[in-house]
């Protein structure tokens, strides 16, 4: 395993689109990171995005993975066009002339689409501690270390995103069009949930399995949980109530879809006559 | 019996109703040069695809090395280039190699050694997307060179190079064809096959028409070009020769005589003169694979 991912590593050093991309990403980490604790100072107005409460420990776990994984977007087209360009500069082929086989070929990718995940859960962790230990309110341990819940919810939402992009980028064989593919399989899900919710009502529980929907479903958003936001929600609607933990489906939903995808990718190959 | 290197038993493969492969057999041995020929889709690169692990067979089977390897690890011992050279445009020379180096889990101290071989040593450093068609090729066999392989497998090494270029890739592959390698090369091209391989594999449509050594291919003893002022007294002449079993006209006043034993010029010379026929022309010659390979393929 670690041979594969070696030569996977090599490949990803060495593409010069890979490194911007990942550049950028990274870069737009720390930027949000850095500009979230900027003091706006226009004359009246003093403002100080961390300090609304959005960096407390443990929120700032829930608040920034829900927004950092936004971001995602980046390292998905990074995957995608580390799949689509063994097509179109045929080195799958040459890769597996010289020895490698179809699996060991997905296992590679898939370990640079788990080692992505974990830099970026990484990245986002070490982020998130350091802006927590700057602006919360708490500092003690058992609150800093506490809901860390959403640092696998996080980590487990990538990992299912970037196989489904390693899947469109082995079945379309184009980084634009693989792209393109996504989109389309958004507008889907989107079309089959406005289907369910005006024809199909029974049918309600099955939009929670659809894949997007699912890794979106991982991460509720914070927004309303926010303290001055949700204090206000209650006054208009003394009923609102909402839960924000992790859903254990939506996690093994996930999951089952990774490994469909992996597999789903491996059969495609399989198949194929390249 | 020598080594076998490649077996392939019935192998088959369709594509709808085309059967770009049909039912092939034949098997390599080690040591010898073997040329696939074929006119262009005769199933030559299919053939190929199948053995090396990237076009699924429809029918039939095939085995590396005598053993039942994934065929994968059997790869890491074979060499081969396939229609153009295919590599990481972004990534040097070296780097490329490097990288194959790691797919078959080799020592990287290889690299400059084959570089050296096909004279790309000095152009290391420079991205493979700068390389002319010639180099690109040229490192295509570096990089299959690295793991010293038991077989080399090349199709049309010398397709859309330049004649210098041609030149080159040839150059090579007779040294490498010298030092005993095996090779498999796949040619449309019949002087390139006839130059280089002992050999020969013939298909047309899929299907293999002649399997075995290149000298054999023309069975006869070959013919010999006459002529001389006196046409039909030269024809009686190589008539009654028992040497001869066919005379054939040919333009100019020229007959072509087939042997039906091995025969010096010479004889047939020493022949003429003694039944007072000067011959102004007289040459000896095997059937050129060509005519061979139209005969078979007719």
């Amino acid at each position: 395993m670690l041979r594969l991912f070696n030569i996977e590593f090599y490949k990803f050093k060495r593409s010069k689109s890979a490194k911007v991309l990942s550049i950028i990403y990274f870069g737009l980490f720390a930027f949000i990171a850095l500009f979230t604790s900027i003091r706006f100072n226009f004359g009246a107005v003093d403002f100080r995005v961390a300090e609304q409460g959005i960096f407390n420990f443990p929120y700032i776990w829930h608040f920034n993975a829900y927004f950092l994984a936004i971001l995602k977007i980046f390292l998905a087209i990074v995957i995608v066009s580390l799949m689509s360009s063994e097509y179109t500069n045929r080195t799958l082929k040459q890769n597996l002339i010289d020895g490698l086989s179809k699996w060991e070929f997905i296992q590679s990718k898939f370990s640079m689409v788990v080692a992505l995940s974990l830099v970026s859960t990484l990245v986002y962790f070490i982020i998130s501690l350091i802006l927590g230990l700057i602006f919360s309110d708490f500092t003690e341990p058992s609150i800093i270390f506490s809901d860390l819940e959403y640092v696998g919810a996080y980590f487990v939402k990538l990992i299912g995103f970037f196989s489904l992009c390693m899947f469109l980028g082995i079945l379309v064989k184009r980084s634009a069009f693989a792209l393109g593919f996504l989109f389309l399989v958004w507008v889907l899900e989107g079309l089959i949930r406005l289907g369910i919710n005006f024809q199909a009502q029974s049918l309600d529980f099955l939009k929670q399995f659809l894949p997007l929907q699912s890794m979106s479903n991982l991460i509720v958003e914070p927004v309303t949980k926010l303290d001055a936001i949700s204090s206000a929600a209650n006054q208009l609607n003394p009923e609102f109530e909402k839960d924000y933990s992790v859903p254990v489906i939506s996690v093994v939903t996930v999951l089952v879809w990774t490994a469909f995808f992996v597999f789903g990718s491996y059969k495609l190959l399989q198949k194929r006559d390249l | 019996m020598a080594e076998e290197i490649l077996k392939l038993d019935r192998l088959t493969k369709t594509y709808g109703n085309l059967k770009a492969v049909n039912q092939l057999s034949f098997s390599i041995e080690k040591g010898n040069v073997y040329g696939i020929l074929g006119p262009n889709g005769s199933g030559k690169s299919t053939t190929l695809g199948m053995v090396l692990n990237v076009i699924n067979p429809t029918l039939g089977e095939f085995r590396w090395f005598e053993s039942n390897m994934p065929t994968h690890d059997a790869l890491k011992k074979i060499g081969a280039i396939i229609e153009n050279p295919n590599f990481y445009p972004n990534m040097s020379a070296y780097e490329n190699l490097k990288l194959v180096c790691k797919i078959k889990e080799l020592d990287e101290k290889n690299i400059d050694e084959k570089l050296e071989i096909v004279g790309l040593l000095d152009r290391k450093k420079d991205k493979f997307k700068q390389y002319s068609l010639g180099m690109k090729q040229r490192l295509a066999i570096a990089s299959a060179l690295l793991n010293d392989p038991e077989i080399l497998i090349l199709d049309e090494p010398t397709n859309g190079l330049d004649p210098a270029g041609i030149h080159q890739i040839r150059d090579i592959i007779t040294k490498i064809a010298n030092q005993g390698t095996t090779i498999l090369l796949a040619s449309h091209l019949l002087d390139e096959v006839e130059k280089i391989c002992t050999h020969v594999v013939i298909l047309r449509e899929g299907k293999n028409l002649y399997t075995g050594r290149v000298d054999e291919m023309n069975a006869t003893h070959g013919f010999i070009e006459v002529a001389a002022d006196d046409e039909n007294q030269l024809k009686t002449f190589l008539s009654s020769c028992e040497e001869v079993s066919e005379v054939r006209e040919l333009p100019k006043g020229m007959f072509k005589a087939l042997l039906s034993q091995p025969t010096e010029a010479s004889t047939i010379n020493k022949k003429a003169a003694q039944q007072n026929i000067f011959l102004n022309h007289l040459i000896k010659r095997k059937e050129s694979l060509e005519d061979s390979f139209l005969e078979i393929t007719k």
